[in-house]
Formats: structure tokens, C-alpha cells, sequence
């Protein structure tokens, strides 16, 4: 069922699912499907989550949104299931088969009447830095979270408006009376067996890694910022631009384990960031057929059939992938960037100019920051094996840095590992 | 069919700016009229509490039985209008995202076309019925197949969630390859010692678990049936035993990749040669020497990818043979303090946290890293090995000496033939000609041919006695999955799902939880069934395909053409439907010359009666017609998405989605044809090798019948280009006005049907 505003309070269900990305989601389906009614809550304002932002997927090069599509068919088609969006877990008590969950909704200032007009948004004079495109693009105070949003409601960021009659104009504008600009934050009780905790991860912090001045320059960008830059619906429609001055980026580098294997940033490997790269390198080589680039890396990491997409690149003579570790990024003439990296073997240091660097930065578990009640963390912050007893299961991201598909099977195991927690009252 | 009973209720909505772009009353009084609707209402705010009390009360009062809802998409205010009333089949007409939002306001074309969409619906509406569910008596017993890891675990958790369980394991044991290994690499923090596998305490759980019944040193000589009442017959020796069981879980993991091919990494050539396999059964029984002599070791060597990541042999990486190598240098270190010991490898992969025990390793003065490939190994006189490396980093050759070498084998899915071809690769060649081809072969774009030849050849493990073969299909490599992105554990048989190394090489710690995924699937899969709803991907939909047998010709195309493998035969080729193996695609249907495949609500005479709803002008007024034929899965949601734009096309298009492309039945273009249609375009997804279609053929199928189509358009006279078929993805919406506006440009170049009017 679409998203909730409110409903009975306390509710009971089977599960409670936290986090509405790809894992999230799928524990949700998988367990709805097999009859058991759900609760799913997401802090952001749609589901999705990481991969909504994707332009993307390996190996197969299709968009995420086909995927995500489907499982939005199968949550509006499925009764058993109640999703929560702009909503936080405020505390956890009780046992496995009997937890008393609070949870935090916070206002979206637009009630369930929203018809995504997009009236209000004309009303709407001020304009934001765009979170879903990482700050490279500005959008109104009001708006819909991106275009193919679930659910397909708007949000309106009231803080930052500071001109009360602006409000004023923006809930007038609207004809169906959606925007409550008097909403507030609300606490919901759940009543639940089992909770899946699959709240996922952000990127690494490149601005953190000394060395590779990100946040320096504008031309140095990270991985998911690529994502978006070649995104249809991204801040250029999908033409890949210089952020700064649009120049066309004829020419990239790809920094592999920017922050990664490196025990002064995430000593883990984050398992997707090769794969990830040497799908980023086909959004330039497809755009620009002249175009050349540059993958510097320690060992290529892509298992099982993946290795067919990694050949695939291999044959593109326009993509150089060389070992080698960055050691620093720094600008010339013009805006472009110097990439110097060492060859870590041989010794031998290079320089390659480029239009614009992508840094491939890792994965961190969201649970690093904001960890689960109960279970036990390893050092990175990662939901450690041995934990199901609790009665929280981990899924995706906050157990192991892993790829798209490995999530979706984590969520379908979270979703009966929490059915058994559930029936052990 | 259509029931004479219907009552329709027409309630179209003016929000949105669709009463801006529309004459509101104008639509209404034509919808009313030209669909005989008892009732047709108006309102500015449609989606509101209000209006929908409203339309509920109508239902009541009026005994309406059938409603169109025009307003916006069928994809958003979902629950608003499923209003949930038995026998009351709602009908959502997109007049907002696909006319009010994309086309001039107020202009004639604007107000046809809202029309058109209105009485499409209403002739939609009217000779559909809801459907009612396919409800029969449901085994909900799991199969487990394969007593390893995987296997086990799936038996266990599927037990621990109520579910009866048979375990069959061809073994007289069980616990799989794990028996046989010493430890296994570390999984949990602080990810630097070798672990107890767990296995024995595992085995015995599930061997006391009162819900399991095991079956050692069994296989299964048959199985037939259809999900929940699937029949198998194993064997163990004695008597066949016969039992009923509801779904599968395939766990029946991998073998080493052959190693007798690695002669020129000194298999079978050099006595002190084995492989990773080799040495982890040496190392359990608890001595590491060299196998030819019992001789210590001073030194050893590991070459990493020993037949793996090579074309020649298996082109994938097995994923943990990285990790296996790790640890195997561990035990020599364990036993040896002094030993030498050197890896040879392409790229070191040791994902996620697995990356601190490479750590660890790399702390090791007696462990040598060198990145390289193996050219040559030798025996030398003192029967250790010499291994010629090409030094990729400094392009040296270098030679390494060593008491013995370990060949680091990859995993093959139990899955997988010799010989056989993935479902997806060209249908097996002549067997002189195989060597030849062999390279074109794995780059070559596959073709929907051949299945029923691969499948003979299948792996005979649940000897299944479906129509299109005894195993589950396989795709490349051998492995048995669909969707190995967004939906992993699907298959293309329904209710059967894989999970361990034979679905993807992986750890034992992915295996444990990839077997509760599977074991989730299987228990889904018989609790939907059971209420007659369908799986995966039309999750709920409780529609299903009608057969009306007297008029079939025995063509056997719906048998073969089904994706999901859904229908057997008889012994004159009559198709024998398993309805709870279908998935309600709707590919039969579209492949039926005799249109007697039927769904309750989509059907060929739905659609017809849709297509004939449509008023085509004169020539005169010079306003063409072309139909678009639109996959509802990607190719609709993005229409949408133009609509949400606000950008525009022409004005003289008609959509109508199908379930899939291969849902899409031919007469439908000879309807549109001969009813005076200037142009026909179908847009579905993406297929070949990274196919996106969601029933896996579906698109490539339609291409293949549009062939056929093409010459009908010859033999007619009319020109080949008045019917185009595109591939579209989700995100691909900005390509759509130009493809509309481009096909109309031609449309007009060519010029006008010449059957309009006949």
C-alpha cells in the first residue's frame, strides 16, 4: 500500500523493515508476498535509496528504476505491506516475537491529496542545493524528491523558507489542500516479532583522504556523483559536463580505493568500486566516442561472471587501466587535473592530464553512525555474523559492502530469518 | 468474454489541468453516449475523499459492475482507487500523463484523443470480467536437492519457519565439500583466524529437527506436476518411493573445474602437482606433505586461476579461490615455520572485510605475492616443480623452484553439461563444426532457439517431465538463474529456485545465507500459489490463462514459446496447461494463431474491441492514426515520465499496453491494419545477451513474429515501414517524442492506409 501518514496507534505486524533502499524493500516484498504483514519505514522522503540515484547497473547496463518499478507495482498491489517514509527508528524494546518499536515521522508538510502537479512548485521562489544530486543541481524548496519517486508525493523543506508569505503562496497555489504547513513530527508505535535492519550505507567522505584534494577542486568528483552526471534525470540530463565550467569530459581518470584498502581511511575493500568504475568508463567511452580514459588501480575485483564485463572493457583500446596508486591530484592550465600515480611494482610514477577524476570511494554502513539496538558491531561499523538470536537481522549493506544482487538475496534471507525471530515468542 | 450483464460507470476527472486541455462536459456527454455508460460524472478533484464516497455509493445504488476512472495514471493514487468490491472491475483511463499533459489544450486533436482513450477503456472495461482465482489442494512440503551448505541450511531454516521438509542428498553423508575441508576463512571480527566450518553441528540440527526427513545416498528418477502438487519418485536402491511435495530449492552446489586439462600448469604431469581440492582433503586428515614422497615442504607454490578467468577453460572467476589460497598458505606456515611459500595471481580478490585477512597474510616474511602468469611448469629431478612466470608488472620471465605446486581450480555448477548450451547461447552445432565456432559462439548474440535440444541434454538432477526439458534452464556458463540483478533466485521454472555455488560462485558465508533466500522463495512461492495468486513478476495478479481446446490446431507454438515452461503436451500435441506453473505473461497468447488463449481481463478480443473504439477520421481531414503498442513493465512507466515533463508529441497516436511484447497477438496489427490505422509502433524492452525483458524472451519473440508480419504487409501491398518495433528502457523517456514524431514524418511520406474507409 501507498505510503502512510498515520494509522492505529500502536500497530501490529509480523515485521518491521528499516530501510526502504533495494534490501530494505525486498525483505518487505518477500515476506508480504509469503503472507506476512509489514511495516517498512524510510528516513529519506521515497524508496529506493542508493540505487534510485544510479544512472546505471553492472553488468548488464540497464537502469535501476526497471527493477525498482516493478517491486513499487508489487508494494501499491500488496495490502500486506505499509511503508513509512520520512520516518526514523526512535527506540527498540522488548524481546524477539514481542518488540515495542517508536518511530519518528517527520513532516513532509504535503498530505496524501498530492497529485504531483507541480503547482506549488511554481509558487515556490526558493531554491535548495539538490540532495539526490549531491548538491550539483538546485531545486525548489518544494518539489518532487526526483522524477520517478515513490511515492510520487511532494516535499517541502519548510525551514528553509524563510518568507512567511512564500508558504503562504505555496499552500494557496495548491488546489486539493495538500500543503499542511502546520504538520509536525509524530510518534508511531509498532508492535512487531521481528526487525530487519537494512538502513545501508553513504559514501565514504573523499573530502577526508589528504592526498587526492577532493573538495578542492570541482573537477574532482566521486563515484556516485558520476552516477548522477549521467543520469538522465541528473542534474545535466544525463550529458556528461565538467561541474563548474560544462566543459565536455573528453578525458578521465578513475582512481581506484580512494580511501579503501587503506588503513588510515576504510582498511576493507568495498567489493563494488571496479565493477562500478569500469561501468562509469562506458558512460564516457558511449557519450564521447573519441574520448579517453584512465583506470589506475591495485587488483581489478570483479567475481564471478563479472569477469566478462571486465574483458569486455579490456577491448576498448580507449581505456587504460594501469596499476598503480594515486599519489596526488593537482590542477594546471585551465581547470584540468594532473593525476601522478605510482606503479606500485615497479616504482615507476606517471602523469596523466585529465578533463576530470572520478574517485572511487568506498561503502560506509550506515550503522556505523546511528548503530541497531542490541546486536554486535564489528570495528568498521558492519552488523557481525552470529547476531539473529537478537531478533534484529541485518541486511545489505550494514553486514557487508556488496553489489546490488547480493543485497536483494541478503533482504529475501532477512525477510525468513526474521519470520523464524518472529515466531519465538 | 464479455458479459452481457455489465454495467458501466464512467467518472472522469478534470484536476490536473486535464479541464484545461479538454472540454470537460463535451468528453463527458460523448463517453456516455458512445459507450452506453448508466452513469457518467464529473469532477474537479477526482482522487478526494468525496468523490470516491461518491463512486462507492454509485456502485451500491446503481449496481454498477464495471468503472472507468479517466484521470491520471494507473501508477499513482493506487489505493485511492482500488476500491477492494467483489465483482466490480475498475478501469483506470490515463487521459492526464498521456493527453492533458502532453498535448496543445483546447485543440481538436487534444479532445479526440481524450476520447479515444475514454472509449478504449469503456470497450476495455466491458468485455473484461474480474478475474477469480485458480484455487486448488497445495502440497507445502520444500524440496531441498544437495545436503551441503547451502542445502542444509535451506532444510533447516525452511523447518524452523513451520514448513515440512525432504532433503535429498546423493551422498551417503551429508555436509557436502565442507566435510572434507580443514577451516574455512574468517568471517567474523576481527577477520584474521581460520574458522571451525560449523558443519557437524549444522548436520546434526538438522538430522533432530523433526519437520526434516532426509534422504541419504537418493536421487530423484522423476518429477512431474506442476508447483504444490509436484510428484517425485526417488531412488536409493530399493523400491522407488513416491511422495508430493509444493516447491524446490536447488542446492546441489559445485565440482571442480577438471583439472586434467591443466597439463601446462603440471597437472597429471608433475607428481607434486594437485589441486586446491587436493590439498584441503590433505590438509583435514591432518598432514601436509608432498604427495609423491612424503617429503616436508620447504617450499610451495600456489598459482591462483588455475583454469579460471581464462577463455580456454572457465572465462568467470570463481570468486574464493583467492581466499582458499590464503588460508592454505596458513596450514603450510602452521606446519612449517620455515617454509617458502610463493602465490602466483592476476588480481588478489578478497572483497569486503575479507580484504583484513589478506592484510594479515601480506604481514607473513614467508609469504611471496607475485603478479604474474603461469606459462609452464615442469618436474624437476628431485621431482619438485619448475613454474615459468611472465611477470606482467616488470615484464620479466622469471622462474620459480618448489617442493610442489597447488593449481587453484575454479567451481563448476552441478548445473552445468559438457556440451550443452546455456538457453540463451545458439542452438548447439554439428559436432565438426563445434571447435570452430567455439569463439564466435561467446560473443555471438543469442537467439531464442534450441531449448528443447539444451534441455535433453540437462544435468538429470530433478528430471523434471516437463515439455521443455528435465532441468532448470540455464544461462551462461551453466548456471540456472533469469535475473541475476534485480531478482537473483528467479528461474524459469516457477516455484524452483537455486541457492549456493550452483546459482554463483560464492562463500560459505554468502552460501548459509543464500540458502535462507531460496528457502524464502520456495515457502512464497506455495503460500501465493495457494491462494491463486501469481509470482514473480505480476506478484498478486489473480488472472490466468483460459484454453479453449476444441478449436487448437496442435501448432505446439504456445508450448514452446512459454518462457516458464508452463505447458506439456499430449501424444497428438495438444497443449496440457499447469496453470500453477504459469505466470500469466500472457506469451501463449500472443503466440496463438487460434486466439483461444483467454486471460479474463486481457485477451485478443479485449484488445480488438479497444482497437476498433477508436475513430479513424476520413482521409480527407488528413488527421493519421497510428497505434502504439506499449509494454506496461518499462516502456509505459516512461510515458508517464514524458508527462511528468510536460513534453509533447503528436496528437494522433494511440497507446494500448500489453502485458509484454510477446504478450501481443499479431491479428491485432491486421485489426488495426484493415480498420484503417496508417502506422503501427510496439516498444518493448531490450533483448539479447543483457536482456531487460521481465519474461526473459518476451521481446525477442515479438521481433521474431514481426518478421512474419512484415511479409503479410508485402502480400497486402502496404509499405514495410507502417510497422516499426523499438526497444526502449525505463529511463529512455526523452527518446520518446522523437521517436513518435519521427515515425509520423514517415507515416506522412509514405501516405495515408489505403484500406481507410473499407
Amino acid at each position: 500500500m501507498a505510503d502512510q501518514e498515520t494509522g492505529t496507534n500502536p500497530l501490529s505486524a509480523d515485521l518491521l523493515v528499516v530501510g526502504g533502499g533495494i534490501s530494505g524493500i525486498t525483505a518487505a516484498l518477500e515476506a508480504a508476498e509469503a503472507g506476512r504483514d509489514v511495516i517498512l519505514i524510510e528516513k529519506e522522503p521515497y524508496l529506493g535509496g542508493r540505487v534510485a540515484q544510479m544512472y546505471h547497473y553492472f553488468p548488464k547496463l540497464c537502469p535501476p528504476s526497471c527493477g525498482l518499478e516493478i517491486n513499487f507495482r508489487r508494494i501499491k498491489d500488496n495490502r500486506k505491506i505499509r511503508t513509512y517514509t520520512l520516518s526514523e527508528v526512535e527506540s527498540v524494546n522488548g524481546k524477539p516475537g514481542e518488540f515495542e518499536v517508536k518511530v519518528k515521522k517527520n513532516p513532509r508538510y504535503v498530505n496524501e491529496n498530492c497529485t504531483a502537479c507541480g503547482l506549488c512548485e511554481a509558487a515556490c521562489r526558493t531554491e535548495i542545493d539538490n540532495p539526490f544530486d549531491f548538491g550539483m543541481s538546485k531545486i525548489k524548496a518544494i518539489h518532487l524528491p526526483h522524477l520517478m519517486a515513490y511515492p510520487m508525493r511532494y516535499v517541502l523543506h519548510k525551514d528553509v523558507v524563510k518568507d512567511q508569505s512564500e508558504l503562504e503562496d505555496i499552500a494557496k497555489s495548491c488546489p486539493y489542500d495538500s500543503v499542511v504547513l502546520d504538520d509536525e513530527p509524530k510518534t508511531l508505535t509498532f508492535n512487531v516479532g521481528a526487525v530487519v535492519w537494512a538502513t545501508g550505507w553513504k559514501p565514504f567522505d573523499a573530502s577526508k583522504i589528504e592526498n587526492l584534494n577532493f573538495g578542492k577542486y570541482p573537477h574532482i568528483i566521486t563515484n556516485m556523483m558520476m552516477e548522477r552526471l549521467s543520469a538522465p534525470n541528473g542534474p545535466t540530463s544525463g550529458r556528461i559536463l565538467r561541474p563548474g565550467d560544462q566543459k565536455e569530459v573528453k578525458r578521465i581518470a578513475f582512481v581506484q580505493c580512494a580511501g579503501s584498502r587503506d588503513e588510515n581511511y576504510l582498511p576493507y575493500c568495498s567489493g563494488v568500486c571496479c565493477m562500478a568504475s569500469l561501468k562509469q568508463t562506458t558512460y564516457i567511452r558511449e557519450q564521447y566516442p573519441d574520448s579517453e580514459v584512465f583506470v589506475f588501480f591495485i587488483d581489478a575485483r570483479t567475481p564471478g561472471r563479472l569477469e566478462d564485463f571486465y574483458m569486455k572493457i579490456q577491448d576498448d583500446e580507449n581505456v587504460h587501466i594501469t596499476r598503480g596508486k594515486v599519489a596526488e591530484i593537482t590542477e594546471v592550465d585551465g581547470g584540468d587535473m594532473k593525476v601522478k600515480a605510482e606503479n606500485t611494482l615497479t616504482g615507476e610514477m606517471t602523469e596523466t592530464v585529465v578533463d576530470m577524476v572520478v574517485l572511487a570511494t568506498g561503502m560506509v554502513p550506515n550503522t556505523k553512525d546511528s548503530p541497531p539496538p542490541f546486536v554486535k558491531l564489528d570495528e568498521y561499523g558492519f552488523i557481525a555474523p552470529g547476531n539473529e538470536q537478537t531478533g534484529i537481522i541485518g541486511s545489505g549493506v550494514v553486514m557487508r559492502p556488496q553489489e546490488v544482487s547480493v543485497s536483494v538475496q541478503d533482504g529475501t534471507a532477512a525477510a525468513l530469518k526474521s519470520i523464524i525471530a518472529a515466531a519465538r515468542r | 468474454m464479455a458479459d452481457t450483464n455489465t454495467k458501466l460507470g464512467i467518472y472522469i476527472c478534470s484536476g490536473c489541468d486535464i479541464g484545461k486541455a479538454v472540454d470537460i462536459e463535451k468528453l463527458a456527454e460523448i463517453a456516455k453516449s458512445d459507450t452506453k455508460a448508466a452513469i457518467c460524472k464529473t469532477n474537479e478533484f477526482l482522487c478526494g475523499g468525496n468523490a470516491i464516497r461518491e463512486i462507492r455509493e454509485d456502485i451500491e445504488k446503481e449496481g454498477l459492475n464495471r468503472v472507468v476512472i479517466a484521470g491520471c495514471s494507473h501508477r499513482v493514487k493506487t489505493d485511492e482507487f482500488n476500491l477492494n468490491i467483489p465483482g466490480v472491475l475498475i478501469e483506470r483511463c490515463n487521459i492526464r500523463e498521456q493527453v492533458a499533459w502532453v498535448q496543445k489544450p483546447q485543440d481538436e486533436d487534444t479532445q479526440m484523443m481524450a476520447e479515444d482513450y475514454i472509449r478504449m477503456s469503456a470497450a476495455k472495461a466491458k468485455s473484461s470480467a474480474p478475474p477469480e482465482p485458480f484455487i486448488d489442494e497445495m502440497s507445502k512440503t520444500i524440496l531441498v536437492v544437495g545436503g551441503g551448505i547451502a542445502g542444509l541450511n535451506s532444510a533447516l531454516d525452511s523447518a524452523n519457519a513451520g514448513y515440512d521438509v525432504i532433503l535429498v542428498e546423493k551422498e551417503a553423508e551429508l555436509g557436502g565439500w565442507l566435510t572434507k575441508f580443514k577451516s574455512t576463512f574468517p568471517k567474523n571480527p576481527p577477520y584474521r583466524e581460520l574458522e571451525d566450518s560449523g558443519i557437524e553441528e549444522l548436520i546434526t540440527k538438522v538430522k533432530e529437527h523433526p519437520k526434516i526427513k532426509i534422504y541419504t545416498s537418493t536421487t530423484i528418477k522423476k518429477t512431474s506436476g506442476q508447483p504444490g502438487q509436484l510428484d517425485i519418485t526417488l531412488q536409493n536402491g530399493g523400491d522407488p518411493m513416491e511422495m508430493r511435495v509444493g516447491s524446490i530449492v536447488l542446492a546441489t552446489g559445485w565440482k571442480p573445474y577438471d583439472a586434467t586439462k591443466l597439463g601446462h600448469l603440471g597437472y597429471g604431469v608433475c607428481q607434486n602437482a594437485i589441486t586446491n581440492v587436493q590439498m584441503e582433503e590433505m590438509a583435514k586428515a591432518g598432514d601436509v606433505k608432498r604427495p609423491s614422497d612424503g617429503k616436508p615442504i620447504e617450499s610451495i607454490a600456489f598459482i591462483q586461476c588455475a583454469g579460471s578467468r581464462d577463455p580456454d577453460h572457465l572465462p568467470y572467476c570463481s570468486a574464493v579461490c583467492c581466499r582458499v589460497s590464503l588460508k592454505q598458505a596458513l596450514y603450510v606456515r602452521e606446519q612449517y615455520p620455515d617454509a617458502k611459500i610463493y602465490i602466483i595471481y592476476k588480481d588478489i580478490r578478497t572483497p569486503a572485510q575479507f580484504e583484513l585477512f589478506y592484510a594479515r597474510i601480506q604481514e607473513d616474511d614467508n609469504i611471496f605475492f607475485t603478479k604474474g602468469e603461469v606459462v609452464n611448469v615442469v618436474e624437476d629431478s628431485n621431482n619438485g616443480v619448475i613454474i615459468d612466470v611472465d611477470e606482467t608488472l616488470l615484464g620479466e620471465k622469471i622462474q620459480l623452484k618448489a617442493d610442489m605446486v597447488v593449481l587453484a581450480t575454479g567451481m563448476v555448477p552441478t548445473t552445468k553439461v559438457e556440451g550443452a548450451q546455456g538457453w540463451l547461447d545458439p542452438a548447439p552445432e554439428p559436432a565438426e563444426e563445434k571447435e570452430d565456432e567455439k569463439a564466435e559462439e561467446q560473443e555471438g548474440e543469442g537467439e531464442a532457439g534450441g531449448e528443447a535440444a539444451g534441455a535433453e541434454l540437462g544435468a538429470k538432477i530433478l528430471n523434471l517431465t516437463y515439455r521443455q526439458g528435465t532441468d532448470l534452464p540455464t544461462l551462461k556458463y551453466g548456471f540456472p538463474d533469469s535475473h541475476y540483478i534485480c531478482f537473483p533466485y528467479e528461474t524459469r521454472r516457477t516455484a524452483m529456485y537455486a541457492a549456493g555455488c550452483v546459482r554463483a560462485p560464492m562463500d560459505t558465508y554468502q552460501a548459509s545465507h543464500d540458502a535462507a533466500g531460496a528457502a524464502m522463495k520456495a515457502i512464497q512461492s506455495i503460500e501465493s500459489l495457494s491462494v491463486g495468486k501469481a509470482i514473480h513478476p505480476r506478484s498478486g495478479d489473480l488472472s490466468f490463462p483460459d484454453f479453449f481446446l476444441q478449436r487448437c490446431t496442435q501448432c505446439k507454438r504456445c508450448t514452446e514459446e512459454c518462457p516458464f515452461g508452463s505447458l506439456d503436451e499430449d501424444e497428438k500435441g495438444t497443449p496440457k496447461p499447469n496453470i500453477l506453473r504459469c505466470r500469466r505473461c500472457g506469451i501463449c497468447m500472443g503466440a496463438c494463431p487460434e486466439r483461444i488463449i483467454s486471460f479474463k481481463n486481457y485477451s485478443v478480443p479485449i484488445i480488438s474491441n479497444m482497437i476498433k473504439s477508436i475513430e479513424i477520421p476520413e482521409e480527407d481531414e488528413e488527421k493519421p492514426r497510428v497505434l502504439v503498442f506499449v509494454c506496461e513493465n518499462d516502456a509505459l512507466p516512461s510515458f508517464d515520465i514524458v508527462g511528468l515533463k510536460r513534453k509533447s508529441y503528436s496528437p494522433y497516436v494511440r497507446l494500448i499496453p500489453v502485458r509484454c511484447l510477446g504478450a501481443l497477438n499479431v491479428v491485432w496489427i491486421a485489426d488495426a491494419l484493415s480498420a484503417g490505422f496508417d502506422g503501427i509502433i510496439l516498444v518493448g524492452c531490450k533483448h539479447g545477451d543483457d536482456y531487460q525483458c521481465h519474461y526473459i524472451r518476451g521481446s525477442q519473440l515479438a521481433e521474431t513474429r514481426m518478421e512474419n508480419v512484415q511479409e503479410k504487409l508485402t502480400q497486402l501491398v502496404l509499405e514495410r515501414e507502417r510497422v516499426q518495433i523499438n526497444t526502449l528502457a525505463l529511463t529512455d523517456y526523452d527518446k520518446i517524442p522523437d521517436l513518435i514524431n519521427d515515425f509520423m514524418e514517415q507515416i506522412e511520406e509514405i501516405g495515408p492506409n489505403p484500406y481507410k474507409g473499407f
